[in-house]
């Protein structure tokens, strides 16, 4: 059943040397993602969660372990996944069209193509008209939906997004969540959220992962299986106030324990 | 409608104090020409070795018209420009290609520096004996005098790429060719556009340099032979059509600037 472990971690530890001493950054982190879920791995800052990503994108060879993308070893393979950081990260002297559309030049696609490819989903993400702007003439909200089309539109099945909207406004993270719920319920894509926000993890996720505080390890995992689509008047919802309580007690007890 | 009349009113003011600055400017220009006539007519300066405006201007429209002095005009910008593109491009070339090996780069930093601190123009000597009193002595003064600069800025420009962008790239699957090309050059193109203005200065001063040692034609041998024959009125005419040939330079390497940078950096306004 390759689509209930479609992405799956394997025993994945990274050491990092710094100076003389092994620094251990995650430890035996092992997990399933099944095939188009949503699934948000939230954990106290330095628990290694970017090490783990850098790892799912093949930019880090792990200390041991592996990880396997529908049965094949994506270890050090970049390029196979999507990903999104917490910085939007666009190129300042590209046009956000030739931002979003990075991906497809890297591929060697035709820039009218990948244009036209492209068209459909920026209207959709609130970015019409905006194509032909530099980047520094968008706000961060913006300039972060136009990241998102990037990470969408390199065409992966799998999306690693490390903290994307981290750095946002309470009002425009909140939109930029639902379009990104909006556009997973669409396209089916696999998800691997990064946050530190509970409430986010909440309102998008299928699954929950918590990790431990470094050395990472799966502290925890949880299904959220309040229905979709979840709205601001579920915060009341008992269920929503249950888990929230249990996901608080899990991370605070994590952070007090060291 | 207070507001509005204050920024217009704001507005005005800068504008009067851009006007007012470039008149003075220009006044201050002439002023000093019509100082250094009068000074030359009235005996306060020694008009043999000041001369005088109106001299100098009768001296370089009779040279103009033997076809020497465009000549050497032509001469000397000739082998400044090509100096100048030759270092830049390969220099910069040079700097860039280090970001493929931190290695190559480390072994090559305290050569850059040291080769900067040199004093390249002591090398001119040896240069004219190597490579003849013709055109290409001076080329290569021109280039070496811009070159190892050129590098260091594209280096710099290359070392600052934000790594995070790099790992962006490798992430959507990017060779290193393609990081090069699509990330590394244009984020050093700033820093690369940012040497031209002294990289232009500095190549004319290696074409000059090379005519004063051993020439036969240029601005720069001009001076030297006007000045071994006592002939000043024609040393202040290569000193003057120099100074006018070096800010033209300046203004077309500004002009290249803004073209270059109206396409890399971020600043730029859609209209």
């Amino acid at each position: 059943m390759p689509d209930e472990n479609y992405l799956s971690i394997q025993g994945v530890s990274k050491q990092f040397d710094s100076g003389g001493n092994a620094l251990s950054a995650i430890q035996d982190v092992s997990f399933d993602i099944p095939r188009g879920a949503f699934v948000s791995i939230l954990g106290p800052s330095g628990c290694g969660k970017s090490t783990l990503f850098n790892i799912i994108a093949g930019l880090l060879p792990p200390t041991a372990g592996d990880v396997r993308l529908d049965d094949t070893s994506i270890i050090g393979k970049a390029g196979q996944v999507g990903y999104m950081l917490q910085k939007d990260l666009l190129l300042p002297w590209r046009t956000i069209e030739d931002n979003i559309t990075l991906g497809q030049t890297l591929r060697g696609t035709p820039r009218r193509k990948a244009r036209s490819a492209a068209a459909p989903l920026i209207a959709r993400c609130g970015l019409a008209h905006f194509e032909k702007k530099k980047p520094h003439q968008l706000s961060g909200g913006m300039r972060q939906r136009a990241a998102l089309l990037r990470t969408l539109l390199t065409g992966k099945d799998v999306l690693l997004l490390d903290e994307p909207f981290g750095a946002l406004d309470a009002i425009t993270r909140l939109q930029l969540q639902m379009t990104l719920i909006d556009v997973w319920q669409e396209t089916r894509k696999t998800i691997l959220f990064v946050t530190h926000d509970v409430e986010e993890a909440l309102l998008l996720s299928d699954e929950i992962i918590v990790l431990t505080e470094r050395p990472g390890r799966v502290r925890a995992r949880l299904s959220v299986s309040l229905p979709r689509p979840r709205t601001p008047d579920m915060l009341a919802d008992p269920e929503w106030m249950q888990l929230k309580a249990q996901l608080m007690t899990l991370l605070l007890r994590e952070v007090s324990a060291s | 409608m207070k507001a509005a009349s204050i920024t217009s009113g704001v507005q005005q003011e800068k504008q009067v104090g851009r006007r007012g600055v470039n008149l003075w400017r220009w006044g201050l220009l002439v002023g000093l020409i019509a100082l250094w006539e009068l000074g030359a007519r009235l005996g306060w300066l020694d008009a043999f070795f000041f001369s005088s405006p109106t001299e100098i201007f009768r001296t370089a429209v009779t040279k103009w018209r033997t076809g020497d002095l465009w000549r050497d005009i032509a001469y000397t910008s000739a082998s400044t420009l090509l100096g100048f593109a030759l270092g830049t491009i390969i220099g910069s070339l040079m700097g860039l290609l280090f970001w493929f090996s931190r290695r190559a780069a480390l072994v090559a930093e305290p050569w850059l520096v040291v080769l900067n601190a040199l004093p390249k123009l002591a090398l001119a000597p040896v240069l004219v004996i190597l490579f003849g009193i013709g055109f290409s002595s001076k080329v290569i003064l021109a280039f070496l005098m811009t070159v190892i600069t050129a590098a260091i800025s594209a280096w710099s420009g290359a070392k600052a790429v934000d790594p995070a962008l790099t790992t962006l790239l490798f992430s959507l699957g990017a060779k290193r060719r393609q990081v090069f090309t699509l990330l590394v050059v244009p984020s050093a193109m700033p820093w690369i556009i940012s040497g031209l203005r002294v990289n232009i200065a500095l190549s004319m001063a290696g074409s000059i340099v090379g005519e004063f040692i051993a020439s036969d034609r240029g601005l720069g041998r001009m001076i030297v032979y006007a000045g071994t024959t006592f002939d000043l009125k024609l040393v202040w005419v290569g000193v003057v059509v120099l100074s006018i040939l070096s800010v033209l330079m300046y203004l077309a390497v500004v002009l290249l600037e803004k073209l270059l940078s109206r396409r890399w950096s971020a600043e730029q306004t859609t209209n």
